[in-house]
């Protein structure tokens, strides 16, 4: 065994891993958004009147986050066509990863919501404030800053996941690696690479998020 | 359970602000209130006392639409508060009728519960912009005016937190009457301050039954404020009215042998 890292062929290859790096941060930005918004309709669902519903949220909740990310992108893209949908694996990755991690956000989100004090849902009703005003107004805003933590872990999570997307196709950072791997019978190099930018970004990401949640709280008044 | 001996609305020169006529309330086999009758006329300040666990919070709580009922009727000036009339029969009130009726009370609460990421003055807006769709100028006027009746118009622009016990419990007092309720609900609102700011929330209070017409209901703690403003005062005992009249016959000369014992408990304490 011997160590021969090669900086000829490291320089050769990194343009190509920094583009497959723009495809993961879009394949994580919108995952995270589709992610962000539906784990928002299922914290939410879960506090309807409407026991059926909640319960239905509820399970599949609880589905989601006990079996694997890559089982749900295998089962999307795979599976899916015999239903008749056929999707490409960009839409298909998303669906996947943005269900996948709205279940752990309507998580967060319901804590954040039951950390609210039962006096500010007296308040609002007191107030006569409608639902729809009692939640936008009231309680989210004091939702949001114990969610930002939370939050912004997942943000760091599902940038993470998005070499999972890989196994049905998606051109992201680790596709890419494993291509050049092929093609050269060298991995050393687009592996490390694949670390080291996963690294860089998520680093300083993390430090991003702890700077915006206490940006989050003087906004709020907090 | 047989509505017809409640009345759709009360009839004219029948109609206190507020009627609770066999109000039952209870959470599985415990009884709350045991078929509660109370009467508050147009602009008497009513206050209730009695031991903890006596049922009175609960009385303001129904009110405020808070906790639902199990037995009875509440009215609220003449019109059923807990029910609504569907096909000349009396049902439980759905959610809208509710947020009719609820316009006609307003509540402070023990702990204030002032929305925390509001300033002062925005905490005393958001009902009457959201809900009363005022516009905001006009609101803004509303809130600033009884922040200065409440002392407390150089803070509008504080966030609660900024804020002492006393000094919340004033925005949370201007906060209500911004909503231009006629019945006001004050839940021991001076039990959770500090000693020395009491008096600035109970000035208050005394204030809006000197100048104002409101139809009160206070909850308390404090036997020589609730003697010297009351126009009548419930003793509660095991969620019935034990004994009731005006402050200084129930101070000064109680009938029931609960009524003095409790007196004289709270004496001694204080």
């Amino acid at each position: 065994m011997r160590f021969d890292w090669n900086w000829e062929f490291t320089a050769e290859i990194l343009p190509r891993l920094l583009a497959a790096t723009l495809n993961t941060l879009i394949a994580a930005g919108v995952g995270y958004a589709i992610a962000v918004v539906l784990g928002l309709v299922l914290a939410l669902a879960q506090r309807t009147p409407w026991t059926p519903l909640t319960k239905v949220v509820r399970e599949l909740v609880e589905f989601i986050r006990s079996t694997p990310l890559v089982l749900q992108i295998f089962f999307v893209f795979y599976v899916g066509p015999q239903f008749g949908i056929r999707l490409s694996p960009w839409t298909a990755g998303m669906i996947a990863i943005g269900l996948h991690y709205s279940a752990y956000l309507s998580e967060v989100y319901r804590a954040g919501i039951e950390a609210v004090p039962r006096g500010q849902w007296e308040s609002c009703r007191a107030l006569n404030l409608s639902t729809r005003d009692t939640y936008l107004r009231i309680i989210i805003p004091q939702a949001l800053p114990p969610s930002v933590a939370g939050m912004g872990n997942y943000l760091i999570g599902i940038f993470k996941d998005t070499p999972m997307l890989s196994v049905i196709g998606v051109a992201e950072l680790m596709h890419t690696a494993n291509a050049i791997g092929s093609e050269h019978y060298r991995f050393l190099e687009p592996y490390t690479l694949v670390g080291v930018i996963f690294l860089a970004i998520s680093l300083p990401a993390a430090g991003f998020v702890r700077v915006f949640e206490g940006w989050v709280r003087r906004k709020l008044g907090l | 359970m047989d509505m017809s001996a409640y009345p759709l609305e009360l009839p004219e020169g029948d109609r206190p602000m507020v009627r609770f006529m066999n109000v039952t309330k209870s959470y599985g086999t415990l009884t709350v209130l045991d078929d509660l009758d109370l009467d508050v006329a147009e602009g008497e300040m009513v206050t209730v006392i009695g031991p903890s666990g006596s049922g009175k919070t609960t009385v303001l709580r129904m009110l405020m639409t808070l906790e639902t009922i199990n037995g009875g009727v509440i009215y609220v000036d003449g019109k059923p508060l807990t029910h609504m009339e569907r096909d000349g029969r009396l049902v439980p009130a759905n959610e809208r009728y509710l947020r009719e009726m609820r316009a006609s009370i307003g509540m402070c609460f023990q702990h204030f519960n002032l929305f925390p990421h509001m300033t002062a003055l925005q905490n005393c807006m958001e009902g009457p912009v959201q809900v009363l769709r005022l516009p905001k100028a006009e609101a803004r006027d509303r809130a600033e005016e009884l922040l200065s009746m409440v002392g407390m118009i150089e803070k509008k622009d504080q966030h609660p937190s900024r804020l002492s016990g006393g000094q919340q419990q004033r925005v949370a007092i201007a906060r209500a009457l911004a909503m231009r309720p006629k019945v006001m609900l004050f839940d021991e609102v001076t039990s959770a301050l500090d000693p020395e700011v009491i008096g600035e929330v109970t000035t208050v209070i005394r204030k809006l039954v000197a100048e104002h017409n409101l139809t009160m209901l206070m909850v308390t703690h404090q036997m020589g404020f609730a003697r010297d403003i009351s126009d009548r005062v419930c003793f509660f005992y095991s969620g019935k009215i034990e004994e009731q009249g005006p402050p200084d016959q129930l101070f000064g000369n109680p009938q029931r042998e609960r009524t003095r014992q409790f007196l004289s408990a709270v004496k001694d304490a204080g």
